[in-house]
């Protein structure tokens, strides 16, 4: 049912960037821990965990477009992160919210966690840029 | 003593060994998130680092247009602006981020090579402040600014 999988685009699935499930129609993602996600020797890169939070909010975005029902297209304004704590080795999620969307900019939050949901590793807050895709 | 063998890793440096910025580079862009980006040792200067980040197609945000994802260029700028920090006080102190905010003002051109470049303005004894800018040709005419601190995790700054 899900075609936010499909829009998760190259630079996600390279790093194995995945949708683990789903809360309340948004999708939660998910990334194990590998060679690549890691910046100094046995922790997460926080550009890493950067990325996975920015992919979170965008396909959270996605998601409330397509109940909507608009097509939009998606342009990154700014992002704002705080890192929290170190990320270990393990298993990586994260999930976005929207906070508002509006007819021309979004606000989206996201968090990412690893073993204990109540304890984020890092917050990020995004602006996206919406425009409507013509012709469609 | 026993014999040092050589580091393979930026983080085998004893903390407050001095800081060698196209040798860090070195190793800090071999393994892991920046070795898989291909970030490479561009340039620097007391305070400054340049990094750069090649256009890969694993890399990109937009399939159908090949525009790279903001993740790369996050990823570029945290390791550009840490570094930066190191060049300025001149010695490696083990540190973790504590914010960075991205500002992008248009997308990477598809296919170029975009230049990180950090700068440490001001240090503390226990955080560094950074700024900087990414590029793909023009620093006049760059791809995003960025903002953040560090701060230091093993000894102190100053």
């Amino acid at each position: 049912m899900s075609t936010i999988g499909s829009t998760l685009p190259p630079y996600a699935t390279a790093l194995g960037i995945h949708i683990d499930r789903e809360e309340d129609g948004m999708p939660v993602l998910a990334v194990d821990f590998t060679d690549r996600m890691m910046g100094r020797p046995g922790f997460l890169h926080g550009g890493a965990m950067s990325g996975l939070m920015e992919m979170a909010a965008v396909a959270a975005l996605r998601a409330e477009m397509e109940r909507r029902g608009e097509n939009m297209r998606l342009k990154p304004v700014n992002v704002q992160v705080e890192f929290m704590r170190g990320g270990t080795q393990q298993v990586t999620y994260a999930l976005g919210n929207v906070t508002r969307a509006g007819r021309r900019v979004a606000l989206v939050n996201a968090e990412a966690w690893q073993d204990d949901r109540k304890r984020p590793i890092a917050l990020a807050q995004m602006k996206i840029l919406l425009s409507p895709i013509d012709g469609e | 003593m026993s014999e040092v063998s050589a580091p393979k890793s930026l983080h085998d440096l004893p903390p407050g060994s001095v800081f060698d910025p196209a040798r860090a580079a070195k190793l800090m862009t071999r393994h892991g998130h920046g070795g898989w980006l291909g970030l490479t040792y561009h340039a620097h200067g007391t305070g400054w680092m340049e990094l750069a980040l090649p256009w890969r197609e694993e890399l990109v945000g937009v399939a159908e247009t090949g525009v790279l994802a903001s993740g790369p260029i996050i990823s570029l700028m945290d390791n550009a602006t840490s570094m930066s920090v190191w060049a300025l006080c001149g010695k490696f102190v083990p540190h973790a981020t504590l914010d960075l905010r991205v500002d992008y003002m248009r997308a990477a051109v598809p296919g170029r090579t975009v230049i990180g470049r950090g700068e440490c303005y001001k240090l503390t004894r226990t955080i560094s402040f950074i700024r900087g800018i990414a590029h793909d040709g023009d620093p006049e005419d760059p791809v995003a600014h960025v903002t953040g601190t560090f701060m230091a995790t093993h000894g102190t700054y100053l």
